[in-house]
């Protein structure tokens, strides 16, 4: 299969939409091609198992090029392996869901969904490109839409964060562009080249990897709430609208992971060893930090982007870690942290579609008036605490596992460290459920909620299903991406001897 | 035979009742939710007394020693160093399926109680679903062949209990007893967690049975390894057995980590029987068993067993003298009767007639779940009738309640040990275990006995005596589907006594013979009288013996009243100290340093754009004077800086 058909297929959906005016049409398109997005990439999930290579090698697959600017080497180079496969996965659900839970979006819907769809095209792209370059185009991609998204739909200090949110990751895409420029001039052959594969099959020395890895590295960092460079998250997540927190935490928040990953520690192993000390540090720092922080949030958007933070410094910290039971858990807990702080987002969207506030305070016993619904956000709750059976748990036991097998004291301090957010994830997880779902009844309107309805419900199903798949059936995803974290440990252990 | 198949149903069945009833149940199947879930339940009985039945009866031994047997071991997540891998399987061995059987039967019994005590219920389907949720993970827990899988039932015991301690969610009392439930035994879970990875990684292995063998014998890498090492003076084998421990002792209320259970007890009534008293507390003792060989290598490991056993049981025995909720006796009670089963598994040598502990101690646990839970849905049914959970606002119940009465009676004496009820020859084992262990710990043991035999007995007669209070009630005692668990219970109360348990479960699994020694036996017998007998004396009729002895007391009666200031200790640190000295700061930090750093910059980039965006003008006059200005100063740069 071309792997551009990802990139086309949500291009076309948002070219398609532009000419219709009634938000029921335009809503329809817009499903039509999400779902046509998750069809062609569980086609995809398939070819890929049959596809005799999958299982042996990491090595790249379906494999396409073509020139897109000769003079400086730029190819729209494209392949997958297990890692990449399953964010295409995760996109492909979140903005099913986002879609679905957008349907009453009145406030010009055209460019709602035109913006959306691009947003998901810039995210394949990204995930399917193996030349850097284009990478960095598609991260782009998935970034300036933003700005509309929130400043236009958004609510509270939406100005604010939306232009505090595209500066923050314009500057980070800026460092990344240097990191991506001083690999290109520096390659030990003397070829100028993007491509990722030629990159890392023949790393640079080992200065001009110390010399240019944190710039990568801090770069995607700062998309994956690297502390200190996480302000933007709880801002932008809590002023932007329901589907566009959820792409934001879903997806763009893995960019970063998925960019560290690929990019920084693959292309430059021996920079990505001689760093991990500071990475881990830094990621313990948030995954604590970002737990007690968001122990005194009183907004349940604020929660969940706090909790964000803490959750995705599991993806760092386990990178930073260098085994390879802690990167594969770190690839887990991108898609599971994906999964489920988009799930997260959509029911808070719902509860304040409703009760129209997103205070904890000021609500109570919602449990009795919209099972459903409080039913999700007892179950994303859950998820977010590390319960068994869902997915959270598998992604934290790997990385924990992982990160004991180094021996070393700061090691060992920083697994420790990282152990103790899960009691303080089940404090601030309690509260809200408590005070929210349980309780008296806040006030007599809540009986006339209306529960939620089909698109909701589907919305909620699909990312449920996502999140107990890997929960109850974690060796599926962790067979998927084994091939692809064996290649990065083999870098890895290459460049130490 | 082949255990997977009917075994694996063990599982499964809970499992999809849960699925059934918790998707379907509200809306098309509310009225038949509960005949489904007790229908599975008896199935599941038979199938753990089937279990039972083959295993200590048809195959289990082999050369005399009953072998573990793994029904079933999927690998489920491998990890990428050694042979790390949480499997999912079936573990058989004497104390997994004596497991089986207490689970699957006072799970039944629970069941049907609950069909009538719960009828006007509104959430009638979800409490059967949830009931369904907490057997399938129980089960799940005590068959575990690998340390993780265990602790991942583990969790989901822990999250069966918090919706069932919540179920009630619109009381704010439910809502703050369930999350501290749920908090306290996770931070205890921080440190079985941690326990894990230090075990898993130095043994190479996540298995049990793998992990026992290696740690067991003194020549292998592993243990070297983990004897060798240390941190603080104490090696890695201690440390990893003391943190599985604080795993252990935070489930089953174990001081200090018990301040959950007595508010627990907000939990639905027939819930605290099955959960809060006959099973899920006692895992973290089962736990102990389950490592039972690795423990008794390490003396530091298992004094600190034993002492947290007798300090509990000693502990929760003084503060259960006091309380006058009728539930936060029992639940003390349970807390003091699992530091029994707890301290037997510390004063335990391992093997043969020296393993006298551990078998004392699963005979303990066998026999107290039986008893309590009846006492528990004695309760219930009292609780049911007078519409009050206050022993203050009962008396004189025995006319009304003829058939509770005399069940509830025969758990009193079975909990305070009289022969020949079940609990008596399953405490003096312990005590005789005790006795040869350890001295202090059977003083504490004896003292507490007696404790117990009173406020066991301060509790029935001032439910069942003592003067009629007059009840309104509209019905009967309570129907037929709460009575029958009450008789059932009875019966096992009166008969698990005689069970020759040391025939089935041992430390090594060689079956050994354990005789009554009548001359031992006296001492506890007589605590037992007299305590019995001050309670006959203080609360057969009402009197002012109580209040003088209380007064005479003076402050260590309230200490004890107020259960000792460990709750206001742990609201002072969480509240006082993590709260106001981490969590504030961290998110002050975080608006104010990091996030200021940030605005700082716009701000500060900003105010420079601001101050030179003059410069542009649009004036030709203003363009013409820079210009003239930069060739003055390049020309000034030119002439006197170039040579």
């Amino acid at each position: 299969m071309n792997l551009n058909w990802l990139i086309i297929v949500p291009l076309l959906t948002a070219l398609a939409v532009l000419p219709f005016r009634q938000l029921r049409q335009i809503r329809l398109i817009a499903l039509a091609g999400s779902a046509a997005q998750l069809l062609l990439s569980l086609v995809l999930l398939r070819l890929f198992l049959q596809h005799p290579e999958a299982k042996l090698s990491g090595a790249m697959l379906f494999e396409s090029s073509y020139s897109w600017f000769e003079p400086l080497h730029i190819n729209l180079h494209t392949g997958i392996d297990g890692i990449s496969l399953s964010m295409i996965l995760l996109t492909a659900l979140v903005v099913l869901a986002g879609v679905l839970v957008s349907w009453k979006m009145e406030k010009m819907s055209r460019e709602f969904f035109f913006l959306l769809l691009l947003l998901s095209a810039g995210a394949y792209g990204y995930f399917i490109s193996l030349d850097v370059f284009t990478m960095f185009f598609f991260l782009e991609m998935a970034v300036v839409p933003k700005f509309l998204l929130i400043g236009i739909w958004g609510s509270g200090k939406k100005e604010y964060s939306a232009t505090k949110l595209v500066l923050m990751l314009m500057g980070a895409s800026a460092l990344v562009f240097v990191g991506l420029a001083g690999l290109y001039f520096n390659h030990p052959a003397g070829e100028h080249t993007f491509s990722m594969t030629v990159l890392a099959n023949n790393p640079p020395t080992a200065d001009v990897q110390r010399f240019f890895f944190p710039f990568a590295f801090i770069g995607f960092g700062v998309f994956t709430a690297l502390f200190p460079f996480h302000t933007w998250v709880p801002d932008g997540h809590s002023s932007a609208p329901t589907a566009a927190s959820m792409f934001l935490a879903g997806i763009s928040m893995k960019l970063g992971g998925y960019g560290v990953l690929r990019v920084a520690t693959t292309i430059m192993p021996e920079a990505a060893s001689y760093y991990a000390p500071y990475i881990i540090v830094l990621s313990a720092i948030a995954i604590l930090y970002g737990s007690f922080a968001t122990m005194m949030q009183t907004d349940l958007k604020y929660i969940n982007a706090y909790s964000s933070v803490s959750h995705t410094g599991f993806v760092l910290f386990g990178i930073g870690m260098l085994t390879k039971t802690a990167i594969a858990g770190a690839v887990i807990q991108m898609v599971s942290h994906g999964l489920m702080t988009a799930l997260f987002f959509a029911v808070i969207g719902m509860v304040y579609e409703r009760t129209h506030t997103r205070e904890v305070a000021k609500m109570g016993g919602l449990l009795k008036a919209i099972p459903f619904i409080s039913t999700v956000f007892v179950i994303a709750g859950l998820t977010s605490l590390g319960l068994p059976g869902f997915s959270g748990f598998v992604a934290e036991m790997m990385v924990f596992i992982g990160s004991w097998e180094n021996s070393g004291v700061l090691h060992r301090t920083a697994t420790i460290a990282a152990t103790a957010s899960i009691v303080v994830t089940a404090v601030y997880i309690l509260r809200a459920v408590g005070k929210v779902i349980m309780g008296p009844v806040e006030h007599k309107a809540y009986f006339d909620f209306r529960d939620a309805t089909w698109n909701e419900k589907l919305a909620a199903i699909l990312l449920i299903a996502g999140i107990v798949a890997i929960g109850m059936a974690p060796f599926l995803i962790n067979d998927l991406i084994a091939p692809g974290t064996e290649a990065i440990m083999e870098k890895l252990s290459a460049s130490t001897r | 035979m082949n255990y997977a198949q009917f075994t694996a149903l063990l599982l499964l069945l809970p499992l999809a009742s849960f699925t059934v009833l918790g998707i379907w149940g509200r809306k098309y199947i509310r009225q038949a939710s509960g005949i489904i879930g007790t229908t599975v339940l008896l199935v599941i009985t038979a199938l753990s007394l089937y279990a039972a039945y083959s295993y200590f009866l048809v195959d289990g031994q082999t050369n005399g020693t009953y072998q573990p047997i793994i029904a079933l071991q999927l690998p489920w997540l491998q990890f990428g160093y050694q042979q790390l891998s949480i499997d999912m399987g079936i573990l058989l061995d004497p104390i997994s399926v004596m497991m089986l059987v207490v689970i699957s039967v006072v799970s039944l019994m629970v069941h049907i109680f609950s069909l009538g005590y719960m009828k006007d219920e509104e959430r009638y389907s979800t409490y059967f679903a949830f009931l369904s949720l907490f057997t399938f993970s129980m089960l799940g827990l005590v068959i575990s062949v690998n340390i993780f899988q265990i602790y991942m039932f583990w969790e989901l015991v822990g999250v069966s209990s918090y919706l069932l301690i919540g179920f009630f969610f619109t009381k704010p009392s439910a809502v703050a007893a369930s999350k501290k439930a749920f908090i306290v035994t996770r931070f205890a879970d921080l440190g079985f967690l941690i326990g894990i990875l230090i075990l898993g990684i130095q043994c190479g292995t996540l298995d049990f049975m793998s992990i026992i063998e290696r740690l067991t014998n003194p020549q292998s890498e592993a243990y070297i390894g983990m004897t060798s090492t240390g941190f603080l003076g104490l090696s890695s084998l201690t440390w990893a057995l003391i943190l599985v421990f604080m795993g252990g002792a935070g489930k089953s209320a174990m001081f200090p980590l018990h301040i959950w259970l007595p508010d627990a007890m907000e939990g639905p009534t027939p819930v605290s029987a099955l959960i809060h008293a006959a099973t899920m507390v006692v895992a973290g003792v089962y736990l102990v068993a389950r490592l039972f060989p690795v423990f008794q290598l390490d003396e530091i490991a298992q004094n600190i067993v034993a002492w947290t056993g007798a300090t509990s049981a000693l502990f929760a025995a003084i503060i259960a003298t006091t309380q006058t909720d009728i539930k936060r006796v029992l639940a003390y009670s349970t807390m003091s009767q699992i530091g029994y089963m707890m301290f037997a598994l510390g004063v335990s040598g391992y093997g043969g007639e020296a393993g006298l502990g551990f078998t004392a101690s699963m005979f303990h646990l066998f026999t107290h779940a039986f008893f309590k839970s009846l006492l528990f849905l004695g309760a219930g049914a009292v609780i049911h009738y007078a519409h009050s959970n206050d022993m203050l606002h009962m008396g004189g119940l025995r006319k009304y309640m003829p058939v509770t009465h005399a069940t509830f009676l025969l758990a009193c004496l079975a909990i305070a040990g009289v022969p020949p009820l079940s609990g008596f020859f399953s405490k003096e084992e312990i005590l005789l275990a005790a006795w040869q262990g350890n001295k202090a710990i059977y003083f504490i043991a004896l003292g507490t006995a007696g404790l117990t035999a009173f406020y066991m007995f301060r509790l029935y007669f001032m439910i069942f005596w003592q003067r009629d209070k007059h009840y309104h009630s509209d019905h009967g005692e309570a129907p037929f589907s709460m009575k029958l668990p009450l008789l059932v219970l009875g019966a096992l109360t009166v008969g698990t006594g005689f069970i020759p348990f040391a025939q089935w479960v041992s430390s090594d699994g060689k079956p050994f013979e354990t005789a009554l020694h009548l001359d031992f036996s006296a001492a506890p017998i007589a605590m037992v009288v007299a305590g019995i007998g001050l309670a006959y004396s203080f609360y057969r009729k009402e009197n002012d013996k109580p209040a003088r002895l209380s007064a005479a007391l003076g402050s260590l009666y309230r200490s004890a009243y107020n259960k000792f200031y460990i709750d206001e200790l742990y609201l002072f640190v969480t509240h006082k100290i993590i709260f106001r000295f981490i969590g504030r700061p961290a998110a002050w930090a975080d608006r104010n340093l990091v996030d200021g750093t940030v605005n700082g910059l716009a701000t500060s980039t900003e105010n420079a754009a601001g101050a030179i965006k003059g410069w542009q003008s649009g004036k030709v006059q203003h363009y013409a004077l820079y210009f003239f200005g930069g060739v003055l100063v390049l020309a000034f740069l030119f002439i006197y800086l170039w040579k």
